[in-house]
């Protein structure tokens, strides 16, 4: 098991240092950094100067180890277009998105699973087939189209909730955060269910179809055959042995989550990172685009080195095992 | 079309009992059964059609500036009290007929898709022939590329895409080179899937003897491998497109939305999606959601054929 | 005498299928007494399966129970409502399936299984109720049961499993056990252990056994009595050493010519030519004629009911005394 979890240790230094390089490149490349601290109008010679002086003469090897040592160290650079330095700027809208993410990953889960297994156990009733209806349409429909459809409804329409920001935020030393207010949950409510639409519909479609595979086991029909009670068979054994493979694919998607956040934070104008960066595209802001994909890659590889974790926890069969076992 | 120009002229016969040959196919008879492909079926064909016949069946030319007038803006649809002809569906703060520009916004969404899907697809074939074919370092670089960019959902591969270029090129393009960028940047972002499937299929067809009897008797390999490869992967293929097609489609207009698509000058779904929704609030809300009505159908319709087509070939799924 | 602890009268299996109705088991009637072993025997598809899960209440839909009756020590339970019928499963009736590898829940403890079964069916406390699981271990023959409790499944031999199912089945002491194929998953060394520790528990503790097996040898070995299926029905029915040694049924008699032996001479090693009829298309008469070497006209168009001969029951015409001479 320890080499199972070194290997996939191994495979995130991998994916983070692939990600550093295209971070890099965009940097270097894509583009003068000259032109973005200066006017067209200075002289070459000045030019030259800064040049030597953000040492783009050096080695590209030398500068990308200049580059990591500095991603490492938290400093992603100023941005051009705040003239701020880049990781200031997402420190300040990372709450927003992560308590953004945390609410939807909930939402997703929680009804996703609830869904996912009312449809494997009344499979014929009507409400299972709506429910299996609408995972259709969340899965085919945009997110920005649901969130403006959830705007329309809500905000519009009826006037319940707010159609954009966070509310009424509580500073909590660096961290803001939405969760103290009313105002702020209230605004957490459409936004939420934006984002985790998609990744509830794809829960629940997992949980359903697992759950009926564990249904048709043997180890099921052993359990009834021993008299359990249904609810012990349903939701002592069946859905426990469902969650195990959902778990790995539901974190998978999860880690997504943040990064789908790019389009809710746009529709709702959630002070997010998402929105940041949106921004940063619009306007060509090359620090920020880069240091937005590093961090996520951190985070989705963070989130999956946890999934592999939580996935030996629950499975004895790989607790016991070497890592060959998978 | 040269196909059925050669059949046609030579042997109907031949061509008549392809056609045959299809309609006696599991695949047809598949379709028959099912209520809701047929419809999907129908549903694309008829956006397909009204796509490709804009220019013929709108009121209006949307991107012709000349034949817009403000004293039109914001008409609400044709059957409310101030609603005028011939705005059938209205028009947006530029006078613009929305009727007109949700066909034009078609005819460009469908064009962006069709092209992005061609472009993921040949890039994902071409490299899963390459890493599968060649194995090795070329291999390994492909599949790990192809694993780091799986850990980003395909808008942000899109989205960075899109900026890079425009970070490189610089300054201001014109509509073309906007497509073409677009179109780019959704190929980039799905061609892994492709590569994956090809790729495993290679693996399969390289063990097997005709390709190294091929290489006994000085064939070359790779046409061998193309040769069989590909018709084995025709199914699987046809079916990522399909889905492909759909996801493209909402990519494009995922990133006009988001303001880094499409220009108002000359909208896509997505475009006129985004300046609706600056409507929403003051009521005119046809504005929004008849280009969302359009989106929303096209795409379910294409999603729904394509499940149907993943599991009529693959009834193992079923 | 007394009274059977198993007792089926003409019990009759439906499954519903788009193309109509399929009659699994057709009027099927046996009776298992106390300690008694009844090897139940046939090609797969015979309806052997389909009678156990019957008798245990799980047939599951489309399939149904149609018609006859099966009782437990005289107590009709093929009617019963669905929550007292699983009070009777596991209590009453224990069940063993073919393969132990996967009847057992991968990601619980054996012992939590135990614990649970036994306390769903007894007042037992927990720590109780994992006395009497220690204990159950250690009556199957599993060694170190102290220990082998807290193990999970994958962590157990096929064997041990196999052994630990069965604890499982005998966890609140049933009257009746129904194994079906229990050994058909398990190495050839390891069935004699698990053929034996069936035997015993019959011995012991009076449980009656319904032995359902496509193997003949593991029936000539374990069962008292045999009954024989063929096509949702019992072609014929008696005690396990006039059945082997001398078979009326012309099936019966092939399929005990199937029974490897290393004594006997090769001409007995013959094979029954055909293959048993679908359950779509089950022939008129007798079910078996179209591969019987013995058949003539009456079997093309009348069912034979069973006939009571030397103490078997078989459901042939040659045997009918009545009809045409028997050869």
């Amino acid at each position: 098991m320890l080499a199972f979890l070194l290997n996939r240790l191994l495979q995130s230094v991998v994916v983070l240092f692939t990600v550093g390089l295209t971070a890099f490149s965009m940097f270097r490349f894509a583009g003068d950094p000259v032109n973005q601290i200066v006017g067209v109008d200075t002289p070459p010679a000045e030019r030259l100067e800064i040049r030597r002086a953000l040492g783009l003469d050096d080695p590209v090897a030398v500068q990308f180890a200049r580059y990591a040592g500095a991603v490492l160290r938290g400093d992603f650079g100023i941005s051009y277009q705040f003239r701020q330095p880049v990781s200031a700027l997402l420190a300040e809208r990372m709450p927003a998105t992560l308590e953004l993410a945390l609410c939807a990953t909930l939402f997703a889960l929680s009804m996703g699973i609830l869904m996912g297994v009312y449809c494997a156990l009344k499979r014929e009733t009507l409400l299972a087939k709506l429910f299996l209806a609408i995972s259709l349409v969340g899965v085919s429909l945009p997110t920005f189209l649901i969130g403006i459809l959830l705007i329309f409804l809500f905000s519009v329409t009826l006037g319940w909730l707010p159609s954009f920001g966070r509310g009424d935020t509580v500073r909590l030393g660096w961290w803001t955060t939405g969760f103290l207010t009313a105002s702020g949950w209230r605004a957490l409510i459409l936004p939420s269910v934006t984002l985790g639409l998609y990744q509830m519909t794809l829960i629940m479609r997992l949980v359903r179809a697992e759950m009926l595979e564990v249904l048709r086991t043997d180890y099921i029909r052993f359990a009834r055959a021993r008299g359990l009670t249904t609810r012990a068979i349903h939701f002592g054994h069946a859905l426990k042995n469902t969650l195990v493979p959902v778990i790995t694919i539901a974190g998978l998607q999860l880690g997504s989550v943040i990064a789908f956040s790019i389009i809710t934070e746009t529709v709702f104008q959630w002070p997010g990172m998402g929105l940041l960066f949106v921004q940063a595209v619009q306007n060509v802001d090359i620090p920020i685009m880069s240091a937005y994909l590093l961090l996520v890659a951190a985070i989705f590889v963070t989130i999956n080195l946890a999934v592999d974790v939580l996935y030996t926890i629950v499975d004895p069969r790989l607790r016991l095992s070497t890592g060959n076992a998978r | 079309m040269s196909e059925a120009a050669i059949a046609s002229r030579g042997e109907p016969l031949a061509r008549r009992s392809r056609w045959a040959r299809f309609l006696d196919s599991d695949l047809f008879s598949s379709f028959r059964r099912s209520k809701i492909a047929m419809a999907a079926f129908a549903v694309t064909l008829l956006f397909f059609t009204v796509a490709l016949a804009a220019p013929w069946i709108s009121p209006q030319n949307p991107y012709d500036p000349a034949q817009l007038e403000l004293m039109n803006s914001n008409l609400p649809p044709l059957w409310q009290a101030e609603g005028v002809r011939p705005f059938l569906l209205g028009t947006d703060d530029q006078g613009r007929d929305v009727l007109s520009a949700v066909f034009y916004g078609l005819r460009l969404s469908l064009v962006v898709g069709l092209l992005g899907v061609l472009v993921s697809g040949t890039l994902g074939i071409g490299l899963g022939l390459i890493a599968g074919y060649f194995g090795g370092v070329l291999d390994t670089l492909i599949m790990r590329v192809a694993d780091v960019q799986l850990t980003f959902p395909a808008i942000l591969i899109a989205l960075v895409v899109d900026g890079v270029a425009k970070a490189a090129l610089g300054g201001h393009m014109d509509t073309d080179a906007t497509i073409a960028l677009i179109v780019v940047s959704i190929g980039l972002s799905f061609w892994v899937q492709y590569a994956r499937t090809v790729r495993s299929q290679v693996m399969v067809e390289k063990g097997k003897d005709y390709v190294q009897a091929g290489r006994l008797i000085g064939l070359s390999s790779p046409v061998i491998m193309v040769r069989h490869v590909l018709p084995n992967v025709t199914g699987p293929v046809f079916v990522i497109a399909t889905i492909n097609l759909a996801l493209a489609i909402i990519t494009e207009a995922t990133l006009s939305f988001l303001g880094t698509g499409l220009p108002d000058t000359m909208p896509s779904l997505g475009t006129l999606i985004r300046i609706g929704n600056g409507y929403l609030f003051s009521g005119e809300w046809w504005i929004v959601a008849f280009p969302g009505l359009a989106l929303a159908g096209l795409v379910i319709a294409i999603n729904l054929l394509g499940d149907w087509l993943r599991d009529a070939l693959n009834p193992k799924l079923q | 005498m007394t009274e059977p602890v198993l007792s089926v009268r003409d019990l009759r299996v439906e499954f519903a299928t788009r193309r109509g109705v399929l009659k699994a088991i057709d009027g099927v009637s046996f009776d298992v007494a106390k300690g008694e072993i009844l090897g139940v025997v046939g090609e797969s598809g015979a309806g052997k399966s389909v009678t156990g899960a019957a008798v245990i209440g799980l047939i599951d839909p489309p399939g149904r129970i149609a018609g006859g009756e099966i009782r437990l020590a005289g107590q009709r339970i093929d009617n019963l409502a669905p929550e007292a019928m699983r009070r009777v499963r596991g209590k009453r009736i224990g069940m063993i399936f073919q393969d132990p590898l996967t009847s057992l829940n991968p990601l619980y403890r054996v012992g939590h299984q135990l614990v649970e079964t036994i306390r769903t069916h007894t007042d037992l406390s927990p720590r109780a109720a994992r006395t009497r699981a220690v204990d159950l271990l250690a009556e199957v023959g599993i060694s170190a049961p102290e220990r082998r409790i807290d193990g999970y499944p994958h962590e157990f031999s096929g064997g041990m499993r196999q052994r630990a199912v069965i604890a499982l089945a005998l966890a609140a002491e049933p009257e009746l056990i129904i194994a079906d194929e229990p050994t058909t998953a398990l190495d050839v060394s390891v069935q004699a252990g698990i053929i034996a520790l069936l035997k015993r528990l019959g011995r012991e503790h009076g449980t009656a056994v319904m032995l359902i097996t496509h193997d003949m040898g593991v029936i000539a070995e374990a069962a008292d009595r045999v009954a024989v299926m063929y096509s949702g029905r019992i072609a014929e029915i008696g005690p396990v050493h006039g059945l082997v040694q001398a078979p009326l049924h012309p099936y019966a008699v092939g399929l005990m010519g199937a029974i490897p032996t290393l004594v006997q001479e090769t001409d007995r090693l013959t094979q029954i030519p055909g293959a048993m009829p679908r359950l779509t298309a089950i022939p008129k008469g007798c079910a078996f004629h179209p591969r019987c070497p013995r058949a003539f006209a009456r079997c093309h168009v009348e069912r034979p009911e069973q006939i009571p001969v030397n103490g078997h029951r078989v459901a042939c015409h040659l045997y009918d005394a009545q009809g045409s001479v028997a050869a």
